[in-house]
């Protein structure tokens, strides 16, 4: 990182800091890797990020992937998916996952985590209708589990089942007989990860 | 009913006691200082052998207690500690606001006061050598052994630095402040100079981990704070005896040069990285070992405990740090081993690396109550409060103080309620004591060195440790909240993990990760080859499973049509009565516990998962192979015995029941290991259950996949049906087995795969009409799920 050089475009960089709450520094530092990553074009693509060669091994790959592409990651409320992005959709979409410093409200502790849950629950709800039905969540169980090669898609079947019945046995309570559990909602996803750390676990220190 | 089981305890402690003192009382040979000799002078008056004119019969009975004197002390001594350890778990509540530790010394203290009253000696157990030779490996060794790797590893630098620039802080604080107190006429303390207050300080500073961490696990406290306290711990007893042989060494030398002082810090180097790198030579040697013990493996627990043994001894011989030798001894070779070594030489290891602690922290803290009472004491009041009062200061400044320089490093910091915890967590123990008592005798104030230790171990252990947990409760620490998770926390805790990773590499961070990834890629290619022994096919219990199972199938698919009824064995009716008087809780426990370790067990491994850390005493929970055996067995059985399986789900059955409740205390804690384990077969827990009770959810109707069903519904009986798996790295099929209910009338059924909201939904429904039976997933694919919507069969409700 070191001394702030004259970074090209800093004026803009003023907004992303704001807009994103990163540092010149970290901003400089992801400029640097944009560039890398999209070999000096301006603009990233889903093929720049199919390159990078540790990115392979993750199971969940496609998932992160996508969220890049990602309209409703941007913080604008768009929907649907773009082809390519640029520096700044970038950045946005990284500070999800900054760390939260010591120094916050807990209104601010309490958006950031919201956002950070968003970001997961965007990475579940692929068909963007702003539920989380079986399919997707099997989906991503099985995506999860498939790495390791030894467990066939029944089981991940099975747990994604036993996953959506907890879901509803938080979120909904009792459920009458004919009721048909349609799928996670963001209010349950918040729910259902209500003790969870998500602050301190989705952190990445720039 | 406690008070009798207490009272029985009490007496059979008390007359141990007695018993113990009698026999060295009259004993012929009084303990002395160094170890007593095997052979025992004679006593004249015993009647010897000679043969003399007079005829003397054969003696019928003859006593020789000299002979066997020294053992049969050991033996005893430790049988009491244990009867000891015993005594409080019976009645669980003591040990809940008492730690163990404070009970075993008030133990001691009482044995110490009887035997004080009789005269007696007690063994001399605190010779340097045998602490440091006997009693502490086993300790270290236990903690290296079951040290969480993944959470140590990220967590090394605020570890280092509090064990390190920690202790050098505090016995240097100490050490001076104590001097300058020494210099004031009033207290009559002028003699001890500058070097013996340091020495005396760098006693004090070791904190010792065994008490705090026995109530940092009762309560629970965020990992982050366990590992940083159990880690200084660790390394902080191998700084303290860098220190001790430092300053002691000063405290001889008529005068002090920098030159000295230079060497000093240039042999803390030395001696801390000479003891890691003895450490890791022996782990690997040890590692490599068991690569060819394929053919005995009864020896090879015996080849893990030597090695370890044997690098913490190389460690004494040349003066470095054993503690740190032995830890990273274990540290390295636990992971090459316990992929070459059978599954019961695994448990045996594990379960005598337990006991052997166990052991031994119980018979020192036992010790240390004994020898309070029976040393001379030299008191001074002055010294001794000015003591406890700057140990406290200074821990709690420099925690502080340390705090804030590591926290921006931190990607969790540190908020204040877990610096409380560190600070107060600052128990000192048995290594404070050891040193103490190897003080040199030329030392004029060595009593007073002694009592004053004395006094602040019993202090911290006492007041710090009995309080310490009802003030974490109220100011509410961070804690793990390992109980309450649900499957979803897992899967989402797992997924973040690799979004983060994932993301990680797109930032191509060079952070920590990326020389843990190096060393990964290295350990891959390079030491994986030379280490592990590449057939894995004998340890492979679960091909073997693979292979009985697919016997079975076939022969019962063979026999099927005939209708053939398997005459109920013994097993499957007591294994079906002992299972369906379970309560509920602990199979919902059970279950939910069983779909977590698939899940942590088979999440990719780029970097490791976290390993939950249960807790110190806890032993990973191995799965009980003949246990499951017997259940498959009986499920085959029972499902004969009503005829009631299609062949389609036979064909490919291969059940793994779930493993029985374990016990309590394993329940409550567990490991996760990395599932590199489970890559080889080892039978871990790998059974999941489709929780299918959909009932509520409307769309599951009952599943009368068999004629027989209908027959039985009239008891309330659940049909439980079990989808199974294994994992192994054979492509073991997967598939579920019908399991029908069985003709005994017991009330309870078979509730087994039952997840929480499966027990909400039955407790719920139960005093409504029968209940119908859940189906499974069959293998043909149509997913029949209450969440889709699309029920397959016919109900038959009744």
């Amino acid at each position: 990182m070191g001394a702030l050089q004259s970074l090209p475009g800093q004026a803009e960089y003023c907004d992303l800091t704001a807009k994103t709450g990163f540092s010149f520094e970290q901003i400089g530092v992801l400029r640097k890797r944009f560039k890398q990553l999209s070999h000096n074009e301006e603009t990233l693509r889903r093929d720049h990020f199919n390159e990078i060669h540790d990115l392979t091994f993750n199971p969940i790959r496609a998932q992160i992937i996508e969220a890049f592409f990602d309209r409703r990651n941007f913080h604008e409320d768009g929907q649907g998916k773009v082809r390519e992005i640029g520096f700044e959709e970038f950045v946005v979409v990284m500070s999800h996952f900054r760390p939260p410093s010591l120094h916050m409200t807990e209104e601010q502790r309490e958006k950031i985590r919201k956002e950070k849950l968003r970001f997961l629950f965007n990475m579940h709800d692929t068909d963007n209708n702003g539920t989380i039905t079986l399919e997707e969540y099997r989906h991503v169980v099985e995506e999860l589990l498939s790495r390791s090669g030894t467990l066939e898609k029944e089981t991940a079947k099975s747990i994604a089942d036993a996953a959506m019945l907890e879901v509803a046995s938080i979120s909904v309570g009792h459920m009458e007989p004919d009721e048909f559990y349609e799928g996670i909602t963001f209010e349950h996803f918040l729910k259902l990860l209500n003790g969870f750390e998500i602050e301190s676990r989705m952190t990445i220190r720039f | 009913m406690d008070l009798i089981v207490i009272g029985r305890a009490g007496t059979l402690l008390f007359i141990c006691t007695i018993l113990n003192l009698l026999l060295c009382s009259g004993g012929e040979i009084h303990s002395t200082t160094t170890a007593a000799t095997i052979w025992p002078p004679v006593k004249p008056d015993r009647p010897q052998a000679y043969p003399e004119k007079e005829k003397s019969n054969l003696p019928l009975f003859t006593m020789n207690y000299s002979r066997i004197q020294i053992p049969f002390e050991i033996a005893l001594w430790m049988l009491l500690a244990s009867f000891a350890k015993i005594g409080f778990n019976v009645y669980h509540k003591i040990t809940i606001w008492v730690p163990e530790s404070c009970l075993l010394i008030s133990i001691g203290l009482i044995v110490g006061g009887i035997m004080h009253a009789v005269k007696e000696e007690p063994p001399a157990v605190f010779t340097s050598s045998i602490f440091f030779l006997y009693m502490l490996p086993p300790i270290v060794l236990d903690s290296g052994y079951f040290m969480p790797t993944r959470p140590f590893f990220e967590n090394i630098g605020t570890v280092l630095f509090f064990a390190v620039v920690g202790t050098l802080w505090n016995s240097i604080g100490i050490g001076i402040f104590l001097f300058a107190i020494c210099q004031i006429p009033a207290f009559g303390l002028q003699d001890i100079d500058l070097p013996e207050n340091l020495l005396f300080s760098a006693i004090i500073s070791a904190v010792d981990p065994v008490a705090v961490l026995n109530v940092f696990e009762d309560v629970a406290v965020n990992e982050q704070l366990y590992i940083v306290v159990f880690g200084e711990c660790l390394f902080s007893d191998a700084v303290t005896v860098v220190l001790y042989n430092m300053f002691s060494f000063v405290v001889e030398l008529p005068v002090t040069e920098p030159v000295d002082v230079a060497f000093g810090v240039l042999r803390f180097f030395v001696v801390g990285l000479g003891g890691m790198g003895v450490g890791i030579l022996f782990g690997f040697v040890a590692a490599f070992n068991t690569r060819f013990t394929f053919k005995v493996r009864e020896i090879e627990p015996l080849i893990i405990l030597m090695y370890s043994y044997l690098a913490y001894l190389v460690a004494e011989l040349f003066a470095i740090s054993s503690v740190m030798a032995i830890v990273t001894c274990a540290l390295t070779m636990k992971y090459y081993v316990e992929e070459n070594v059978s599954q019961h030489s695994c448990t045996t290891i594990r379960r005598v690396v337990k006991m052997l602690s166990s052991i031994s922290e119980t018979l020192l803290f036992f010790f240390l109550g004994v020898v309070t009472i029976t040393t001379k004491h030299e008191w001074n009041w002055s010294y001794i409060l000015f003591t406890l009062l700057f140990a406290f200061l200074w821990r709690s400044v420099g925690v502080l103080v340390l705090t804030q320089i590591i926290n921006p490093f931190r990607t969790i910091p540190f908020n204040k309620k877990d610096q409380f915890g560190l600070a107060y967590g600052g128990l000192r123990g048995a290594i404070s004591f050891a040193l103490a008592f190897t003080l040199p005798d030329n030392i004029g104030r060595r009593q007073l060195f002694i009592t004053a230790t004395i006094a602040i171990i019993l202090f911290t252990v006492f007041i710090q440790g009995i309080s310490i947990r009802p003030l974490i409760e109220v100011i509410n620490v961070r804690r793990t909240n390992r109980d309450t998770e649900t499957i979803n926390v897992e899967i989402h805790s797992r997924l973040m993990e690799h979004t983060v990773a994932g993301i990680e590499d797109l930032c191509g961070h060079w952070n920590h990760f990326y020389w843990k990834d190096k060393f990964m890629k290295f350990n891959n290619r390079i030491l994986r080859k030379i280490l592990i022994r590449d057939s894995r096919a004998e340890s492979s219990i679960v091909a073997l499973y693979k292979k009985l199972e697919l016997q079975n199938a076939m022969e019962i698919l063979d026999t099927v049509s005939g209708d053939i009824r398997f005459a109920p064995s013994i097993i499957s009716h007591h294994e079906t009565k002992k299972r369906s008087t379970k309560p509920h809780k602990k199979l919902l426990a059970a279950d939910l516990k069983n779909m977590r370790e698939i899940l942590s067990k088979n999440m990719y491994k780029i970097r490791e998962r976290t390993v939950a850390y249960r807790g110190k005493h806890a032993l990973p929970n191995d799965s009980q192979t003949r246990e499951i055996l017997i259940r498959r067995h009986a499920s085959i059985r029972r499902s004969l015995q009503s005829g009631s399986f299609q062949s389609m789900h036979l064909i490919t059955t291969l059940l793994f029941f779930s493993p029985p409740i374990p016990d309590d205390h394993e329940t409550k804690s567990e490991f996760a290991y990395p599932s590199q384990r489970s890559r080889f077969g080892k039978p871990t827990h790998s059974t999941s259950r489709a929780m299918m009770p959909m009932h509520r959810l409307g769309t599951l109707k009952e599943v009368p996949s068999t004629d027989v069903l209908n027959e039985q519904s009239s008891s309330t009986g659940q049909r439980v049906f079990r989808t199974h798996s294994s994992y192994s790295d054979s492509r073991v099929p997967h598939s579920h087995h019908l399991n029908s209910s069985f003709d005994n009338s017991s009330a309870d059924n078979l509730r087994n795969g039952h997840g929480e909201a499966d027990a909400e939904q039955e407790a719920r429904r139960q005093p409504s009409s029968p209940l119908p039976a859940w189906a499974a997933e069959p293998r043909d694919n149509t997913a029949r799920n209450p969440l889709l919507r699309r029920p397959q069969w016919n109900p038959s409700k009744k």
